[in-house]
């Protein structure tokens, strides 16, 4: 896997406020986080921590506060190079696994790796043909892993990524997460386990 | 481009596939028509008369019933944040899957139409005559479905809303393309000037239509 051009990139907030149907969900956070780095996001459940991914992504357009990012492709804008994870996996039932794949390859565009590496990887060779109705949740968990791994992008923001992955699954993406580091790209991932790989942890809405 | 017709090509062969909306419209067309002559009774005359509006309502019908689906699908899988992501502006996308509803539910409307013209007892003029305002004027039908579809997604609610938003825009193509229809077929209308009419409306929805959605998907963003 040849990556990307090491660009020192840094992504920091500075006072974000979320609010969400009239409700503020969180006030005045802070965070940073550099190429290289993992950001581990905890907090109990409804503290916003899908809600500080979607507003990085640009799914949500923050109440007050900045969101800025150092360095980085300057002709693109801060979602166009993220990678969004949630916990919807973005796969149409009637394609087959290999059709849903280069959809997003070639929808997403840019650098990109070959498909057919990308579900070897993540271990879904054997059912390229197979449609994706057909298949289980830490399926359809690993098929939207290949599309991280498929298109290039330096931020990957990840919702519960580890959701549904049995405990070879988590070991293999604990190595994709590492690979992805080491060749200079970011990771925010939303958690309420252990993630696999060493991270800052960013605390929402006080203890757990 | 690459993007673009990427997401036409996907849309049009999850259309095709089983489950997808293409054939439902063109049943749905079918079971309309079919049934028409059933509930008018055996009068030719008053067939051929009501045949163009007939066959309009049919194809106007059909095509709502499919475009509410437009962006919800995409919406609850959560294909719709990586496209509002992505570097394709959502205009182009929206246009895109426009396009793509159109060639694969709109156009099997209009290819059906000689056949079902037969069953209205309509002549190969006046079937064609029909026909060619319906190529016309389904465009139209699309794109500003499409606003109302991009609506329902943003209010979080279904096909009702969506019928009722875009049934007053589509009011204006149908009047002109019956009209066009019959001033092909009895006269004493010229054809040109509602057919004219009718272009322009297509015309104006596909210039519209995408930044419309657009804006409302942006707006509603969650």
């Amino acid at each position: 896997m040849n990556g990307l051009v090491p660009v020192k990139m840094e992504l920091a907030g500075r006072g974000i406020t979320c609010v969400r149907g009239g409700r503020e969900v969180f006030s005045g956070l802070d965070f940073e986080a550099a190429s290289g780095e993992a950001v581990a996001v905890v907090g109990r459940n409804g503290s916003g921590k899908t809600s500080l991914l979607r507003l990085i992504a640009g799914l949500l357009v923050p109440a007050g506060g900045t969101i800025v990012l150092d360095g980085g492709d300057a002709d693109m804008t801060l979602p166009e190079q993220c990678h969004y994870l949630g916990h919807r996996d973005a796969l149409k039932p009637a394609l087959s696994v290999a059709e849903n794949l280069s959809f997003w390859a070639e929808f997403l565009g840019g650098e990109r790796c070959d498909a057919t590496d990308s579900l070897a990887t993540v271990g879904l060779d054997h059912a390229t043909d197979l449609p994706a109705s057909f298949l289980s949740a830490g399926q359809r968990r690993r098929l939207s892993l290949a599309r991280l791994l498929t298109v290039r992008r330096p931020i990957w923001l990840l919702d519960e990524p580890t959701t549904a992955l049995d405990a070879a699954g988590q070991d293999m993406f604990g190595t994709l997460m590492r690979d992805h580091l080491a060749r200079g790209g970011m990771i925010i991932a939303a958690i309420h386990g252990p993630l696999g790989i060493d991270a800052r942890e960013l605390r929402i809405g006080g203890a757990a | 481009m690459t993007a673009l017709s990427a997401l036409i090509r996907r849309d049009i062969r999850i259309a095709l596939r089983v489950g997808g909306g293409a054939l439902i419209g063109v049943l749905f067309f079918l079971t309309v028509v079919v049934l028409m002559p059933f509930a008018v009774g055996p009068d030719l005359a008053l067939l051929s008369r009501l045949g163009p509006a007939i066959l309009w309502l049919g194809a106007l019908l059909a095509s709502l019933l499919t475009l509410d689906r437009l962006f919800m699908a995409d919406h609850e899988d959560g294909s719709l944040d990586l496209i509002t992501m992505s570097r394709t502006p959502l205009e182009l996308a929206c246009a895109a899957k426009a396009l793509a509803h159109w060639l694969a539910a709109g156009l099997p409307l209009i290819v059906a139409t000689p056949v079902l013209g037969l069953l209205l007892n309509l002549d190969m003029v006046a079937t064609g005559a029909v026909a060619l305002t319906l190529l016309a004027g389904t465009p139209a039908l699309t794109f500003t479905g499409m606003i109302g579809a991009a609506l329902a997604v943003t209010l979080h609610r279904g096909g009702l809303l969506m019928a009722v938003l875009v049934l007053p825009l589509s009011i204006p193509v149908l009047i002109f393309g019956v009209a066009a229809s019959q001033a092909a077929i009895t006269g004493p209308l010229s054809f040109g000037a509602p057919f004219s009419i009718l272009c322009a409306l297509s015309l104006v929805s596909l210039v519209i239509g995408p930044f419309a959605a657009a804006a409302s998907l942006k707006h509603g963003l969650d």
